[in-house]
């Protein structure tokens, strides 16, 4: 669909791509979440993040969230991108950029996109330690 | 048919995939349970969801030889 992009790259992600696709002339604003890698959980010294993703199904929930964030919130494109493989701290591991004719619908589908991202998207991340890893919110 | 495993539950079979031969159609419920008798530290983990054909499957779905299945751990994407 011309109004959805939906990306999962081994390359590193890139903001002005998705400012580029959500850009429209019918649009007065754009709205971006970011997501950067956070140095620290629980007090713990974060060295890296590893993403895996099953990439297929990853796709199609992503698409699903995206379709669902147009009806829903009646924007006008949205890009949800995810990184796949390791980062450092500070990089970036997910993307979603939003447009609308009117601000509070773009940051409203961000907001929705992320969250359902996080609740659905068959994606797992691994969190590196001085002292081991851990697969993030896999154990009771 | 070919069960493909990520995240956790790679690392706890030891391997990306496994081979199950299915002689009947049976429940996403049942393969959970037979996935936990073969796997007894999967009930380390949190409950894990079953992806039948690149979807989320319900528990009374069921699932044929031919069906390309997943098991999901606690996703933790973004």
């Amino acid at each position: 669909m011309k109004n959805i992009s939906i990306k999962i790259a081994q390359e590193k992600l890139d903001l002005q791509t998705c400012m580029d696709f959500v850009t429209d002339e019918t649009c007065g604003g754009i709205s971006f979440f970011v997501g950067t890698v956070r140095n620290h959980t629980d007090q713990r010294n974060v060295l890296k993040l590893e993403f895996s993703a099953y990439k297929a199904m990853a796709i199609k929930e992503m698409q699903k969230i995206a379709e669902a964030s147009i009806v829903k919130f009646n924007i006008t494109k949205i890009a949800i991108h995810h990184f796949e493989g390791s980062l450092e701290i500070g990089e970036i591991p997910v993307i979603i950029a939003a447009s609308s004719p009117h601000r509070k619908n773009c940051i409203a589908a961000c907001q929705y996109a992320i969250d359902h991202l996080k609740e659905s998207v068959p994606i797992w991340k691994k969190e590196y330690f001085e002292d081991g890893s851990v697969w993030v919110n896999s154990r009771p | 048919m070919k069960i493909l495993l990520f995240g956790i539950v790679q690392d706890i079979v030891g391997s990306s995939s496994i081979e199950k031969n299915l002689s009947r159609e049976i429940s996403v419920a049942q393969l959970q349970e037979e996935m936990l008798i073969e796997y007894p530290k999967l009930k380390d983990i949190k409950k894990f969801a079953v992806a039948v054909n690149e979807s989320y499957a319900q528990e009374n779905d069921l699932i044929k030889n031919t069906d390309i299945v997943a098991i999901i751990p606690p996703v933790s994407g973004g």
